[in-house]
């Protein structure tokens, strides 16, 4: 088990009045899983997005990443947690406009503490293992949408995390695109990554080995058989 | 940190214009300050090598009684156990390692019963010299000759002048190869001497002129010591003068010869003692004086860099702001807060260092031009500079701190959310 979430509520201060998000949530996912957490905007699945990716605490609730409880965690721990078992991918791809995509990919790499050049090595390395070898030095200004999420792939994977989260990793991308961003996830799943992929899109949820539907902060899930 | 530093050059060249304009608060308050330094630095300099060491470092060491100065006028003035200065003392005194040069000189000052024919001249001083006298204080034959040994061992009535006194007395004339009377007794007029170097300070204000030239108005005659009991009378105490090695020596040099002087007194009661000249402090208070009014310049100049702090704050605030997005991300793949702050901290200090650097070149070509226009004197000081630079690092520390924390305490969903 590498992800366990046990009865996470997630409540939010909207004025004077509670709105609950996440009610009850709980959520198992083995190593090596290719999950799509699917639902409409509105329906709390980003929330459970920055929880899963620490970046958020639950209101309540229990969760434990490879075995530890992360809810536990001080702030610092938990950025080593997001350093080096997590890797993200956004929608809108994050990348530094100023910097190469080499340097984009080596930014995680400069607060784990590595020396600079074995940072280039890596970062050259991840570059390679999405297949954009020859756009090491370009801006992200000098690289299509697809490109630039292939970078924020790479970066995400540069410091060898058990899961990639991604959240709408499609959303800003045309469908060619959309197909090759799945086709790397696809590869990197095999190659043992712990894939979690949120979208509200159905036909990029279908790319994933098991689909988590979220509705309205409670989810239900659909065995393999439903699909 | 270098990777930090890296980043900022990158962050502040590319927003060239917005940098330049944050900086440009730190660089007049450095620009200002570095000029009134210079400028303070420089008189100082200016006071102390031309004032006290006249330009040629030398000490009067001067019979003192009673804190005034010792005058003879006639034999019953002369204090009971003080002699001239013997061969002896004088060899201890060039012993001493800051004294370079000893001169001893019999000496009346503002002496009447000066004449050339009818003219009198007065308030003159005269003095009785040993052959090192103008060697040691800087003085150079301009007509004439000078003293040769025959003068000395023949007690030759002869006298030099010095350019006040020749022009007082004789205009345009060349004095030379005159006579004139001194107590009634002829002297010959065989040249004329002047400073090597003169001291020309500027003149700002009437302070400034009684510092620079108030005293010195009256002319000097000189005769050879040996001739000085013809008209005078014998064993008469000699002043000293000294030069010391360097200006900084003066006060050492001086110190040690009154001390070497004083023990050759034979009457330790003795109410007359020689005493050194202390210009040097006479020139510290001075210099205190420009100092106090010039650090109240500092403090006005200090509150543009105030004003340059704010501004570094206000744009970094800006900044933060801005790069939410940036501080967001990082926050997502693993920095922690320490590393933004370390981060947005750099980025204050680089740039106000930066600001810093350019005030102080600033400051040094405002020195040169304050230099150009007004003629005071400007002296750049390498450590000044260095503080300047290191004092407006600081300022970015300072006034980066608030944005900085706010950086690194930054919420990343918030930071990821906001586009």
């Amino acid at each position: 088990m590498i992800l366990k979430l046990e009865h996470i509520y997630k409540d939010y201060l909207q004025g004077k009045m509670t709105v609950p998000v996440l009610k009850d949530v709980s959520l198992e996912v083995e190593e090596g899983e290719y999950v799509a957490i699917m639902g409409p905007s509105g329906s709390g699945k980003s929330t459970l997005m920055n929880i899963i990716g620490c970046l958020d605490r639950p209101t309540s609730g229990n969760y434990e990443l490879a075995g530890q409880d992360v809810l536990k965690l001080g702030e610092n721990a938990v950025a080593s947690v997001r350093l080096h078992s997590i890797g993200f991918v956004f929608q809108n791809f994050q990348l530094l406009p100023r910097q190469s995509a080499l340097d984009n990919v080596a930014l995680p790499l400069i607060y784990a503490g590595v020396r600079k050049k074995v940072r280039r090595e890596r970062a050259r390395e991840a570059l390679i293992r999405v297949g954009l070898e020859d756009r090491v030095n370009f801006k992200p200004t000098q690289l299509s949408g697809g490109q630039k999420q292939w970078v924020a792939i790479a970066r995400a994977m540069v410091n060898h995390p058990k899961i990639l989260l991604a959240d709408e990793p499609t959303g800003a991308l045309d469908s060619h695109s959309s197909k090759q961003v799945m086709e790397l996830f696809r590869k990197l799943n095999e190659e043992g990554v712990t894939v979690i992929m949120i979208t509200h899109d159905r036909g990029i949820a279908e790319h994933a080995k098991r689909i988590v539907d979220i509705f309205d902060g409670e989810i239900s899930e659909r065995k393999g058989e439903d699909r | 940190m270098l990777e930090n530093i890296r980043l900022s050059f990158q962050g502040i060249w590319s927003h060239k214009l917005r940098s330049l304009l944050t900086m440009l608060g730190i660089i007049i308050g450095i620009a200002s300050i570095i000029s009134i330094v210079s400028t303070i630095k420089g008189t100082n300099e200016e006071i102390k090598n031309q004032l006290v060491g006249s330009g040629n470092n030398t000490v009067d060491i001067q019979l003192y009684s009673e804190g005034y100065q010792y005058t003879i006028n006639s034999s019953a003035d002369i204090p009971r156990g003080i002699y001239e200065v013997t061969e002896e003392t004088r060899e201890k005194i060039l012993d001493v390692d800051t004294v370079e040069n000893v001169t001893c000189y019999k000496e009346r000052i503002n002496s009447d019963g000066v004449f050339y024919q009818n003219t009198p001249l007065s308030s003159v001083a005269i003095r009785g010299i040993d052959t090192s006298y103008f060697a040691t204080v800087g003085y150079v034959i301009r007509t004439g000759r000078n003293f040769i040994a025959g003068d000395y061992t023949d007690f030759r009535k002869v006298v030099i002048l010095d350019q006040t006194a020749a022009s007082d007395l004789f205009r345009n004339e060349n004095p030379v190869g005159k006579t004139i009377e001194i107590n009634s007794v002829p002297f010959t007029i065989i040249g004329v001497v002047d400073e090597a170097s003169k001291f020309e300070p500027t003149i700002h204000s009437i302070d400034d002129y009684y510092t620079y030239v108030g005293g010195e108005t009256s002319g000097s005659i000189f005769m050879p010591s040996a001739s000085w009991p013809i008209v005078y009378t014998y064993d008469e105490p000699e002043n000293v003068i000294v030069r010391a090695t360097s200006t900084d020596e003066m006060e050492d040099a001086g110190k040690k010869t009154e001390d070497i002087l004083n023990a050759t007194i034979a009457d330790p009661e003795s109410e007359v003692k020689y005493k050194a000249d202390n210009l040097l402090e006479q020139a510290r208070s001075l210099q205190q004086l420009s100092a106090a009014t010039n650090n109240q310049l500092i403090w006005i100049a200090s509150i543009s860099l105030l004003v340059g702090g704010i501004g570094v704050m206000n744009i970094m605030l800006v900044s933060v702001t801005e790069r939410t997005s940036e501080i967001g991300l990082k926050k997502a793949v693993g920095a922690r807060k320490s590393a933004i702050l370390a981060q947005f901290l750099t980025e204050a200090a680089v740039l106000t260092s930066l600001g810093g650097i350019v005030g102080v070149g600033a400051g040094i070509g405002m020195a040169q031009v304050i230099n150009r226009i007004s003629g005071v004197a400007v002296s750049i000081s390498i450590p000044a500079s260095a503080i300047a630079v290191l004092f407006s690092m600081l300022i970015g520390i300072v006034f980066g701190f608030l944005p900085s924390v706010q950086a690194a305490n930054l919420d990343p969903i918030e930071a990821l959310r906001r586009e």
